[in-house]
């Protein structure tokens, strides 16, 4: 069992205490009844699903209830930073290269 | 006496406490503090099991949780019967009954063992190449015989009676493994004072200093200091010790599943005592000191019963004061069986002969060995054992051929050399290493906080693994407490080790006499019955990855997960393949380490607390009246009401009567219920749900949708505007938790400068439906501050006030199509309202309904229920809802997923009404539409039922059913066809009662 550190609450808790709500930073049209197939296609289907570092979504399920972001490898499973929704995807991370 | 192989000057068990216990049936005398292992050896019993596969004798090979052979079946009472249980770590107690498994008739004659004679037909990879056809013949004939054939030990067929406990634990350093090593880790960790769990698999700390009768620490016996040792740590705030706790899995961040056998030793247990304790620890550091597990040899016959490892044979002289023979003979490749012959001679026993295949060993063993008089041979193999149900002798042969000579024995020990348990390292994901020089895979590249020390790390002697280990234990106390309290210098004092034993190397693979040039039975893995011959079998027939000579072979897959064959193993597969061992590769260790019982992991969560159970406020009442009850999602809904002598159909067709003519009550408090507030509440139920509400006026209702982003129908209810920044919102009694997710997920990350606040108010209202012509009558007499008018009151509408003198929530809605009410009220309220409604209802006829009522009302008004009409794929106008989406709406969710081409083609299915041809037929559920019943099979389907009623209000059936271009059909004949006949149908409009809808103010 992972262990998870919310932004929110500023402390590692149990994975079970949070569901997963999917890839992070895919913002939803401010025109979205005038987007076209293609721009829907990618916002509502397309997944980058990488072999490596993902930026996900997460819910505090059964904690402080807020959705916030998380950077994980997804060959090591390793959690390498959360941070607030709504805040830019970071530019460095803390232990990884490049 | 506690049997004729006890020595009463040997070991460490008081030989006053006698234990009776049964084995086959037969009565035996142990002591105190066996194993059932030791108690019966004690007893010169050895063949305790038949072999998986061959239904080979087998005895005792070790003395420990590797045990693949001495699996017996323990029994208390009928149900309280276990398979499988590892004759080496059973302790024993008072009473104990335990069964030999896989012979029949006996252990001694078994009918089974016909298969060792045909084994040529059993070799490796005969499952996938026997039974690959016919296909019908694997249901019918192999797998029943197989299972019958081929099964170790039978589950029990009652309940489990017995209750275990299920415990969270954190920790500074968690030390896995009482050894020496651990023992001492666990020291120097405790004195800086941080939190330490030190756990062990054994009844008593110690590990190998049991047998080790040359260890001296700090002045005392090795396993005397490790006892001392233990009772101070047990004494100290800081530190929990846990015995007779194996660590089974080692999981991400430091997370350790432990399981503590509480009462499996225990003559009689209590109640009070549960059977086995789960801990799920997480440790900051972990220190892993899980010792090493002694190899056998590999050579022809070599699991007769008798044939044991050495060190276990030293364990049951030395701790349990038993002689594994009278005269024994010695089998080995490295210094460690020396010592076995040693204290087995000094004891008295016989040592026929140690056969060394090593060609000039030197040291001081083999000295005191010879000293002794001791026979000793070097550069020699045993190439057989004699002797069936128990060994009778070994056959010597130089190793590189010549002269074979025969000795009389009754046991051998032997010992290929030691091989570290790198189980729970590899299971935290580390990487092993391959040390050519010693032959073995040791911890390499770390991916947790852990570190290895003592035999498990490769470290060769007790000096060494005893300053190793108190060095990591004072490391991993400072890594993992240094954040919090600073770091602190262990207080103790180092253990200071006085004398020892030391021993490595060793061999792996076959040895001489069970060579590539050879058919004989030299067995690798005893639990699956795999040979050298089969490993090198499958190398031959194609498989070079280590994966797959073990899934070929099933080396390593029985439950002792291959601790005393997964090296042998790999070598001879190196061998065949020519190719050094790393480059072969080792398999992955995965948890558990031991067989886990499914009630430690289940613990409590079984019957009524496997789930939560959900009752409303109302229910004592229904369950007073004899409701019938069912499941919807964890509440328990009240299905009908049935009255003396009323079957469930004749309850329903009254009910839904009573509805429509008089009255009915109806619990509906499972509904979602979510208030929606703030000053922009109206803009975020606007950008949520297809319908427009900027202009809802406060005190009215709307029929609402809620859709995903693709277009599709997510939920769907009834929503009041109680204020102006005021919704209060019914959702699906299924779909609350997931609309409130939607919800705040979108209020969060999509719309957070909306200024709105989301609270489930689910189980805050009881809510009491009162539907029908009579229902105003009923409510109107208990309401206090709210005008019942059908001008102030209007069909969806809503109002605050007092009913029984309680804040009420008064709904006028309608689920049904009758005038109606849902009366919201204080969830500690809602029995004593409801109770005051029905008797204010019984002056008027009224009857309680249930769901099945519930879901024929309306269904006689084509509403419908999202879930059951709607499965994920259907859209507002699929289901003939276009009305309640906003055409001028800018922006919903979901608003451009439905405009998909795909959404919007023609010949899409559509919610339709369907009539039989004969009324009184009533369609199934789910059942499928054609239009031509005469096309040949497959036919093409265009449709399939969604809801199906019979209809008392209508006099016949009625269904609802999607339908590909389902309103472009109106009027067509439709057919049905079910196994008994095809059922011919027309395809109507979704309303079959009171089409014009004038009764909602009847
Ligand atoms: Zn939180």
């Amino acid at each position: 069992m992972l262990l998870i550190r919310c932004p929110y609450c500023e402390e590692e808790r149990p994975e079970l205490e949070f569901r997963n709500a999917g890839e992070a930073h895919i913002a939803r049209s401010a025109n979205m009844a005038g987007e076209s197939d293609d721009d829907f296609e990618k916002f509502f289907f397309i997944r980058s699903n990488p072999k490596g570092i993902i930026h996900e979504r997460w819910r505090h399920m059964h904690g402080c209830a807020r959705f916030f972001n998380a950077v994980r490898d997804t060959v090591t499973d390793k959690f390498i930073m959360t941070y607030k929704a709504g805040e830019p995807k970071p530019s460095k991370l803390p232990g990884v290269a490049k | 006496m506690s049997g004729a192989f006890r020595i009463p000057s040997a070991g460490r068990l008081s030989q006053a406490k006698t234990a009776r216990f049964s084995f086959d049936g037969q009565s035996y005398a142990g002591i105190e503090g066996d194993t059932l292992a030791s108690a019966l050896l004690a007893n010169g019993v050895h063949l305790v099991g038949r072999s998986f596969k061959y239904h080979r004798p087998r005895g005792i090979l070790s003395a420990g949780a590797e045990e693949p052979n001495a699996l017996v079946e323990i029994k208390r009472d009928a149900a309280r019967k276990t398979p499988n249980v590892r004759a080496t770590v059973q302790e024993l107690y008072d009473g104990l009954a335990a069964q030999s498994q896989n012979r029949w008739p006996s252990l001694s004659f078994d009918v089974g063992a016909v298969n060792d004679i045909a084994s040529p037909f059993f070799s490796a990879g005969f499952y996938y190449k026997t039974f690959m056809w016919p296909k019908a013949a694997w249901k019918s004939l192999y797998e029943p015989k197989i299972r019958a054939a081929a099964g170790l030990g039978v589950s029990p067929d009652q309940p489990d009676p017995d209750h275990y406990s299920s415990r969270y634990a954190h920790c500074d350093v968690l030390v896995l493994g009482g050894g020496a090593a651990g023992v001492a880790a666990a020291l120097a960790a405790a004195e800086t004072g941080v939190r330490v769990i030190l756990a062990d698999e054994q009844a008593e700390f110690g590990g190998s200093l049991r047998f080790e009768s040359g260890a001296r620490i700090d002045g005392q016996d090795g396993f005397a200091w490790a006892q001392g040792a233990v009772a101070k740590l047990a004494a100290m705030d800081n530190v929990r010790v846990l015995s007779r706790t194996t660590a089974f899995g080692y999981y991400a961040q430091n997370f350790v599943g432990l399981v503590e056998r509480v009462s499996d030793h225990l003559k009689a247990p209590g109640h009070d005592l549960p059977r086995e304790r789960l801990w799920q620890v997480r440790a900051r550091r972990v220190v892993l000191a899980s010792g090493a597990i002694e190899r056998h040899m590999v050579f022809a016959d070599n699991d007769r019963p008798g044939i044991m490892l050495a060190g276990a044979a030293r364990t049951y002289l030395n701790h349990y004061g038993v002689a594994v023979g009278k005269n024994v003979g010695v089998y080995t490749a490295n210094d460690s069986a020396y010592a076995a012959a040693i204290d087995l001679k000094k004891a008295g026993v016989n040592v026929a002969a140690i056969v060394d295949l090593r060609d000039n060993p030197t040291g001081p063993v083999i000295d005191e060995a010879r000293a002794l008089g001791i026979e000793v041979n070097f550069g020699r193999a045993v190439v057989r054992a004699g002797g069936k149900l128990r060994v009778s002798s070994m056959t010597v042969q130089p190793k590189n051929g010549g002269g074979e000579r025969t000795i009389p024995v009754d046991a051998i020990l032997m010992s290929a050399g030691w091989t570290p348990s790198v189980h729970l390292f590899s299971q935290s994901r580390g990487k092993v290493a391959f040390n050519d020089e010693t032959k073995r895979f040791v911890p390499g590249t770390y991916a947790q906080d852990c570190v290895s020390v003592g035999a498990c790390n490769g470290t060769d002697g007790l000096s060494a693994s005893l300053d190793e280990a108190y060095a990591a234990g004072a490391k991993a106390a400072r890594d993992a407490n240094a954040r919090d309290y600073g770091a602190k210098a262990a207080k103790g004092t180092k253990p200071k080790v006085d004398a020892s034993e030391s021993w490595s190397r060793g061999m792996l693979g076959a040895a001489p006499g069970a060579g590539p040039d050879t058919t004989v039975k030299a067995f690798v893995d005893f639990q699956n019955d795999v040979t050298a011959k089969d490993i090198r079998q499958a190398v031959h027939e194609g498989m070079h990855s280590i994966e797959h000579v073990k899934r070929f072979t099933t080396n390593g897959m029985a439950t002792d997960q291959g601790k005393t064959s997964n090296m042998h193993g790999l070598a001879i597969a190196a061998e065949t393949l020519g190719k050094p061992i790393p480059e072969v590769g080792l398999t992955t260790f995965r948890a558990p380490y031991t067989p886990v019982t499914f009630g430690a992991i289940v613990s409590h969560a079984r019957g009524p607390l496997f789930d939560p159970t959900r009752r409303t406020a109302i229910h004592p009442w229904a369950e007073a009246q004899g409701a019938v009850f069912e499941d919807v999602g964890q509440w328990k809904r009240a299905w009908y009401f049935p009255k003396t002598g009323e079957d469930m159909h004749a309850a329903v067709d009254r009910e839904c009567v009573a509805v429509r003519t008089k009255a009915g009550l109806f619990d509906a408090s499972t509904l979602g219920k979510i208030e929606v507030v703030g000053p922009d509440a109206a803009k975020f139920m606007e950008l949520l749900y297809t319908n427009p509400w900027e202009k809802l006026e406060p005190g009215r209702c709307r029929y609402g949708i809620m859709l995903r982003e693709d277009g599709f129908i997510y939920d769907d209810g009834v929503v009041g505007r109680l204020a102006p920044d005021r919704f209060h919102v019914t959702t699906t009694t299924g779909g609350a938790p997931r609309v409130m997710n939607h919800m705040e997920d979108y209020l969060q990350t999509e719309f957070p400068h909306l200024n709105v606040w989301l609270t489930s108010i689910t189980e805050q209202w009881a809510v009491i439906a009162v539907q029908g012509p009579k229902s105003r009558d009923i409510i109107a007499p208990l309401v206090e501050g709210i005008d019942m008018s059908d001008e102030a009151l209007p069909h969806m509408s809503v109002r605050e006030g007092k009913i029984c003198g309680v804040p009420t929530r008064l709904f006028r809605m309608s689920f049904t199509g009758e005038r109606g009410f849902e009366v919201n009220v204080p969830a500690d309220y809602g029995q004593a309202v409801w109770e005051a409604l029905w008797a204010e209802g019984q002056k008027h006829g009224a009857a309680a309904y249930g769901t099945e009522a519930m879901h024929v009302l309306r269904a006689e008004k084509g509403y419908i229920i999202v879930g059951q009409d709607t499965d994920g794929t259907v859209t507002p106008n699929d289901a003939g809802l276009d009305w309640a989406v906003g055409k001028k709406k800018a922006d919903f969710v979901g608003i451009r997923g439905m405009a998909r081409p795909d959404l919007v083609a023609k010949g899409r299915k559509q919610l339709v009404g369907l009539k039989t041809k004969d009324p009184k037929v009533v369609l199934e559920e789910g059942a499928q539409i054609v239009e031509d019943p005469k096309q040949a099979i497959p036919m093409k389907m265009i449709g399939h039922v969604t809801s199906s009623y019979w209809s008392q209000n209508c006099g016949r059936s009625i269904a609802l059913a999607l339908v590909a271009g389902g309103r472009d059909r109106m009027g067509d004949t439709l057919y049905v066809p079910m196994p008994n006949g095809v059922v011919e149908v027309e395809v109507t409009g979704m309303v079959f009662f009171d089409e014009t809808g004038g009764r909602l103010n009847g």
